[in-house]
């Protein structure tokens, strides 16, 4: 029997999820993870390439079906439920720029498509003038003067006003949770800088539970809550509250060295 | 000799196949698919139209059962794809050659159906003033088909569910993530599209050649493809309206036929040559982009190497900026 605690957002329990399964590359690559998420919290997530991390976040949003455990979003039971039923609740954002906008439609069209996520689509209009309002305003809080160009094709906008209009179109319909996957990385460190302010802004400003994967510790320790560290498919550090506050990168490494007797795998972490 | 009869048959029969075209856009451009099932939903759509109309159905009603049948041939291509992730164009060519058999026996084993009942040429030909010509009936007929599928396509891919397949087609990845079904959505996609081009030969079995033939599929996607490239390359602009853009096809439609048309009043070319024609067409067509790319390039390096000479050669070997 399930004792639910009032401010659980979702409930990962004994996630295990392996790759190429009956093949000889079969990889277990979630290996007995568990985590719970509270309502409201910013959890940044690190660890080192191949962790899992990524992985974890498409067995939230259903991209892949977990192998065992089990997955609880607000009570409900979505172990099972397709990427498509999830869409309604998790706003996503990916690493690579290109992902998360359509190239080919105007950026009102492709904030019109996000509007939708949250319901089924039928004949109606895709678009209709009184959203385009809400588009402009929205737009208008990038700061990035896109209000004004809102029936520019997206595929000509760089990819860091692409990240912004992705951010935007995760939040545009409130996400029961937000996940970001590295969502800065492929972003020049001034404009990467500027969407992570961004995204912190729209995270607090409209209360979002969300994930944020980064390679770059120093973000992980300023953002969010809550930190999660990763490796070899489970959760191995988790630290919240005036104990983050306090975290320097040599903690964290230090900690990772205790905790998984290795080194930590990879250079970018501390480079940034 | 090109003669103004030569250009009038290219606009009529341009107009009817461009309603095979506007179903070839759909997959090509909009949901990104090379969708070769039309080489068969378009004898399809005929085969059904004919027989139905020889055992004594309304054409009007046979004409809406080949529509329904292109659908069920998308559907196939639809399932094939979407559910067992075979590729795209084998999909197509499964259901294409399937077809294939299934049309021969829709047509009772024989190779063509001649319509002997009336069909819709004879509705229009009692409609309109007596003696028309075919050509005529052709053209009006077509104009009213293609400016009320132009209307329909213009409304349905501005509704919700006609954004999520231009969403799906642009880019898979993001329509899941936001909540778009992608699979029934190409399954939708791929039936409108083989609808039209079951309706199209349809209408080509009844206006133009009086009967359905099992051959007459041949070469249809490239047919389509080539009327696609050139409705685009000579009328779109970048950010044309939606309804602007089909039009375009369907001007492509007809321009193409007209130089086939054109092309065969020539006394060295044999009507067997379509095929080449359209074949030559299409690779131009395909190739301009690269082409026009690698002559811009050659020039602006002409240009840059006469500046390098001019300009940086003569001062670096001047000796001033020589240390
Ligand atoms: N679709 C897949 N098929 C097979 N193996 C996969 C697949 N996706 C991930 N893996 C493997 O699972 C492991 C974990 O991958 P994952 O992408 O979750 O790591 P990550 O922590 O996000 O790493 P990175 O920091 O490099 O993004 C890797 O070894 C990877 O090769
Ligand atoms: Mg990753």
């Amino acid at each position: 029997m399930l004792i639910w605690e009032v401010s659980t957002l979702l409930n990962m329990m004994h996630i295990e999820k392996s790759f190429n399964i009956g093949t000889i590359n079969e990889k277990k690559v979630l290996n007995d993870l568990s985590l719970t998420i509270n309502d409201g919290d910013f959890i940044t997530v690190i660890g080192g390439n191949g962790a899992g991390k990524s992985t974890m976040l498409n067995t939230i949003a259903g991209v892949y079906k977990v192998d065992g455990g089990r997955i609880l979003l607000d009570g409900q039971d979505i172990t099972y439920k397709s990427e498509t039923d999830r869409a309604q609740y998790i706003g996503r954002v990916f690493q690579d720029p290109m992902m998360g906008t359509a190239p080919t439609m105007m950026i009102e069209e492709n904030l019109a498509m996000a509007y939708r996520r949250t319901k089924k689509r039928g004949l109606g209009w895709g678009i209709s003038a009184k959203e385009r309002e809400i588009y402009r305003q929205a737009l208008a809080q990038l700061g990035l003067g896109l209000e004004d160009r809102m029936s520019t094709k997206v595929g000509l906008l760089s990819g860091g006003q692409r990240q912004a209009v992705t951010l935007l179109m995760a939040t545009l319909q409130k996400p029961k949770l937000l996940l970001l996957d590295e969502h800065t990385a492929a972003l020049d460190p001034a404009t990467s800088a500027k969407v992570l302010e961004l995204s912190d802004k729209i995270i607090k400003e409209n209360n979002l539970t969300a994930l944020m994967v980064t390679h770059n510790m120093q973000n992980a320790i300023d953002y969010g809550n809550r930190l999660v560290m990763m490796n070899g498919g489970r959760i191995i550090l988790d630290i919240s509250g005036e104990e983050k506050k306090r975290l320097t990168i040599e903690d964290l490494l230090k900690k990772f060295e205790s905790v998984s007797g290795g080194k930590f795998t990879t250079d970018s972490v501390l480079l940034g | 000799m090109i003669t103004t009869a030569t250009l009038i048959s290219g606009l009529a029969q341009g107009l009817i196949w461009a309603i095979m075209t506007l179903g070839v856009y759909i997959t090509f451009r909009i949901l990104d698919i090379a969708d070769l099932t039309v080489e068969g939903s378009f004898p399809l759509g005929a085969a059904v139209t004919a027989v139905l109309i020889n055992g004594g159905m309304h054409p009007v009603l046979a004409v809406f059962m080949a529509i329904l049948a292109g659908c069920a041939a998308g559907l196939v291509t639809g399932i094939f794809h979407t559910i067992f992730k075979i590729p795209a164009i084998l999909s197509g060519i499964l259901t294409m050659i399937a077809l294939y058999s299934v049309n021969i026996r829709i047509m009772s084993d024989k190779a063509t159906v001649a319509i002997v009942q009336p069909s819709v040429k004879k509705l229009m030909q009692n409609l309109l003033p007596e003696g028309t010509p075919s050509n005529t009936i052709s053209i009006v007929l077509g104009v009213i088909v293609c400016l009320a599928i132009v209307a329909l396509l213009y409304y349905f891919f501005g509704t919700e569910i006609g954004c999520a397949v231009r969403a799906t087609g642009s880019n898979q990845n993001m329509a899941r993530s936001l909540g778009v079904r992608t699979d029934r959505i190409i399954i939708l996609g791929l039936m409108i599209s083989n609808a039209l081009v079951a309706l199209s030969g349809s209408l080509i079995a009844q206006l133009d050649y009086g009967s359905a033939l099992v051959t007459m599929g041949q070469g249809t996607i490239v047919i389509g493809l080539a009327s696609v490239i050139i409705g685009e390359v000579i009328f779109i602009r970048k950010d044309r309206n939606f309804a602007i853009k089909l039009i375009a096809i369907i001007a492509g439609a007809i321009i193409y036929r007209t130089i086939i048309a054109c092309a065969l009043t020539f006394s060295f070319l044999k009507a067997t040559d379509l095929k080449i024609i359209t074949a030559i067409i299409v690779s131009i067509a395909l190739a301009l982009p690269v082409i026009k790319q690698s002559i811009a390039e050659r020039k602006l390096r002409a240009e840059n190497a006469k500046r390098f000479e001019t300009e940086f050669l003569n001062a670096d070997m001047g000796g001033e900026h020589v240390a």
